[in-house]
């Protein structure tokens, strides 16, 4: 977030409530000094981060733009610190102008090393705005520090896509969907990908189509297996596909799944072009004929209909491109909602696991 | 689990799928197409919101080849939409864009349209929706609208065909009338979509959220608590550019008819049973029955309209109405219109609604203030201090949109004085949405086929039962009217209409 108005604040050794004291008092001082000034007061979120990569994942919160949360606590880690050091700042993306609003956002990082895990709950507990939703983030993994302070949280942000192994990713998440709800990044960069799924077979005459499907082959950035298996997960999970252990063969994963009135084969291939992560395509058949293909592309997907006569359409489904940042905002928005498929999908993944 | 009925996809996902189609903007060059509605759809088509096959028809009467009117669109796109446009999006929108030049009454325009709309058909390879979207001047609504029909594509084997047909509709209960006749003597009322742009506004939505999902207000949502309802639409400019259009129309036609009576609708309506378009839409037509018609004697007593005079805003001279550009040689043409209704039903009984639209006034705003009665006793010394008040529910629709509840408090010290306080929450400093434009959710909506946000046949005609017999008498006592200065309140003779104890709140 670009900021014109910044009130800060520092101290070295100090303690969660007079950080909290404060951000209390650049409230006021803020508010005093302009009446248009007011806090927004719609998240928390609590940033758990390696204190070297602090600068990278600043810039990462500043490029979500709007979906910036209203109180931002990152915990910046260094595993010899052994004092408490904070600082604070208060800005506005403008100046209020005469009878309007500005909106004022904080953030505080609280820079803390390993003596300070065990009662990590007792300083982040304090800073948080209470009665306001609380969103925890953990970048750099540190599953202790995440468990430590889950309890504080009413959601918890991942990328499932960060796990080196996609195994792991999927038996991390459902771990966690069990304490708290997931935000998944990896799930939400193909929330494009599902919708256009869902609306290929919204016309009454395509329903009876998904009953039919029998192929299904994704193609996704060689660190994006997860993606595909969570859409994977998703289509078994809606269409009451019953999904069998994935098997690799080389760089590919395949398997199947039974429908109620037919078997899916499944094929998962890692895309080596792709540069952006997630989803590069995907390409359904159906008993019937139909085929459909949909591809990465400028200015939106690419999409591909071949009927059963063998007749072909091409055409792209508009939609820019959100970028990384778009997706990490999307994630804190997606944090005040609560979407139903998400756990069923990730419980149709975990069924895949070799 | 899928079938035939439902599409068990679509569960969790925000978009709703739309069906493929082709929306037809007729008066495709006009301000409202430039400044609106491309803009809406490029925004649509940003966020992937569009139907998957989406194609786009200009109708207008000036020459011109498909790519001019592609390069008008890329024009207005770029100057008005609330984002910068991606290259990528705007260059595929662009690419299904056409062009058919001609006269609204003049049918081979019908005929190159039919030939159009098939074409994009055959390079989908489906059947699409079609989508007429009338942005014209309210002549040519008949006229449209009927030459659809002779040219048969007022229905389309296999897909949904539909008319979108802007404001006003009527200027008068017997236009509204005879506008409603024509238009349902071609197409079904499911078809026709009358936009009401305030309907797509997220904060009259809202209205609905703050009445009906919080259980604290609706016990006291009645004539035993609320003595007065005020709601206010004031503008703090002139009529700018819209010489033409406004003094033909005014304030009671340009807002009242429409805008704010549906405002009163959505504070006086009944909880629906369910938010289906008929149950939300019924709760509010059975709200402008119990509203009766003024006969020509009540008009004086709870009408009264003027004009601005020359004032200042922001600290600049500005002109009178009647010294504006464009505004007819002593024109009668109010620019301020304020009204008392009273909604006869079990639960309003006796409660005024007042109403007030303006132009030229202190500032902007759009509000609706519920005033509660006063507690029955007092027990506190009312001396040395403001003095209990009755509480004051606002909802304050722009420019700061967010509910304020005025309380009595305390005043710190030894005496137990007490003076009003505001609770205030503001929308924006709890949500991490922006907001769409209004256009855009409308758009939307009427290519899903979703008429909750638009205004019925009986609607209209009902909100005109209440308007017209005020508008026959200023007609027949054509002035002068009362003045008030650019920059101020409004006329001092808007108190007249006000019941005892009553005032108007400050704008």
């Amino acid at each position: 977030m670009p900021a014109v108005s910044d009130a800060v604040w520092g101290a070295q050794g100090t303690t969660p409530e007079a950080i909290e004291a404060a951000l209390r008092n650049l409230l006021k001082e803020r508010h005093a000094e302009n009446g248009g000034y007011v806090p927004a007061r719609v998240l928390n979120l609590v940033a758990f981060v390696d204190g070297q990569w602090s600068g990278e994942v600043a810039n990462r919160l500043r490029g979500v733009g709007r979906y910036h949360a209203s109180r931002t606590i990152v915990l910046s880690y260094e595993r010899g610190r052994e004092r408490l050091d904070a600082h604070a700042s208060i800005a506005s993306e403008a100046d209020p102008a005469p009878g309007e609003l500005a909106l004022l956002r904080e953030t505080v990082v609280v820079e803390i090393g390993a003596r300070h895990l065990d009662d990590l709950a007792t300083i982040v507990d304090p800073l948080v705005v209470s009665d306001m939703p609380t969103l925890l983030w953990s970048p750099h993994g540190h599953p202790g520090a995440v468990d430590a302070l889950l309890g504080l949280a009413q959601a918890v942000l991942v990328d499932s896509i960060d796990e080196p192994v996609w195994r792991d990713a999927v038996e991390r998440a459902q771990k966690l969907s069990r304490r708290a709800y997931v935000v998944d990044l990896a799930w939400l960069r193909s929330m494009p990908w599902r919708e256009r799924i869902a609306s290929t077979f919204d016309p009454p005459r395509m329903r009876g189509e998904l009953g039919k499907i029998e192929e299904l082959s994704l193609r996704h950035h060689p660190d994006s297996t997860v993606a595909a298996v969570l859409l994977v997960g998703w289509l078994a999970s809606r269409l009451g596909w019953r999904a069998s252990p994935l098997v690799a063969r080389g760089e590919t994963l395949v398997g199947s799944a039974k429908g109620r009135r037919q078997n899916v084969a499944v094929r998962l291939e890692s895309e080596p072009q792709q540069t952006v992560r997630g989803l590069a395509g995907l390409t359904l058949r159906t008993a019937s004929g139909l085929e459909l293909s949909l591809d990465r592309g400028p200015g939106g997907l690419r999409a591909r209909r071949r009927e059963r006569g063998g007749e072909e359409h091409e055409w792209t489904i508009l939609g820019a491109s959100r970028g990384e940042a778009g997706v990490l905002g999307e994630g804190i928005r997606q944090a005040l909602l609560r979407d139903p498929t998400y756990v069923p999908a990730l419980t149709a993944a975990h069924a895949m696991l070799p | 689990m899928a079938s035939e009925q439902e599409n068990p996809l679509v569960q969790g996902l925000e978009r709703l799928p739309v069906a493929p189609t082709t929306l037809t903007i007729f008066g495709a060059t006009g301000d409202l197409a430039q400044r609106k509605l491309l803009p809406a759809l490029y925004n649509l088509a940003h966020e992937g919101g569009l139907p998957e096959r989406f194609f786009l028809v200009g109708v207008a009467r000036g020459e011109k080849a498909h790519e001019d009117y592609r390069a008008e669109c890329e024009q207005a796109i770029e100057r008005f939409s609330r984002r910068a446009p991606d290259a990528d999006v705007l260059r595929g929108l662009l690419e299904h864009v056409r062009y058919v030049p001609g006269t609204f009454d003049d049918e081979a325009v019908y005929g190159e349209l039919a030939r159009t709309l098939d074409e994009f058909e055959g390079q989908a390879g489906c059947e699409l929706n079609r989508a007429f979207y009338l942005s014209t001047a309210p002549t040519f609504f008949p006229v449209i609208v009927e030459a659809l029909g002779r040219q048969g594509l007022e229905r389309h084997e296999g897909a949904e065909v539909r008319v979108i047909i802007e404001k006003p509709f009527g200027t008068s209960l017997q236009e509204a009338r005879e506008l409603n006749g024509r238009v349902l003597a071609v197409f079904e009322e499911s078809q026709v979509f009358r936009i009401d742009h305030y309907l797509g506004k997220e904060t009259v939505q809202n209205m609905m959220a703050f009445r009906f999902a919080n259980g604290m207000f609706e016990p006291l949502w009645n004539r035993n608590y609320i003595d007065s309802v005020q709601i206010t639409a004031a503008e703090d400019i002139g009529i700018g550019g819209r010489a033409g259009y406004y003094d033909q129309a005014g304030a009671l036609r340009d807002l009242i008819q429409n805008h704010m009576l549906q405002l009163l609708c959505h504070v006086a309506m009944e909880p629906p049973v369910s938010f289906t378009a008929e149950e939300v839409r019924n709760e509010k037509v059975k709200v402008l029955h119990a509203i009766s018609a003024p006969s020509a004697q009540d008009v004086a007593e709870m009408a009264v309209r003027a004009q601005y005079g020359p004032g200042h805003a922001g600290g600049e001279d500005v002109a009178g109405y009647l010294e504006e550009e464009g505004v007819r040689e002593g024109s009668t043409t109010e620019t301020y219109a304020a009204l008392r209704l009273e909604v006869d039903n079990w639960r309003w009984a006796g409660v005024p609604f007042y109403l007030r639209a303006g132009k030229r006034l202190t500032r902007k705003i759009t509000e609706i203030a519920v005033t509660l009665k006063p507690v029955p006793h007092l027990a506190f010394s009312q001396d040395g201090s403001l003095g209990v008040r009755p509480n004051q529910l606002i909802l304050t629709l722009q420019p700061n949109e967010g509910v304020t509840l005025q309380l009595g408090a305390k005043i710190p010290g030894t005496r137990m004085m007490i003076r009003p306080v505001n609770m205030e929450f503001l929308y924006g400093t709890a949500f991490l949405s922006q907001s769409p434009e209004a256009y855009e959710r409308l758009i939307m909506d009427a290519m899903r086929g979703d008429p909750t946000l638009f205004t019925r046949n009986d609607e209209v005609e009902a909100q005109w039962c209440i308007c017209d017999p005020i508008l026959k008498v200023w007609e027949e006592e054509p002035g002068p009217l009362a003045q008030y200065e650019a920059g101020s309140q409004g006329p001092a003779e808007a108190r007249e209409i006000l019941f005892e104890g009553h005032g108007w709140r400050a704008i």
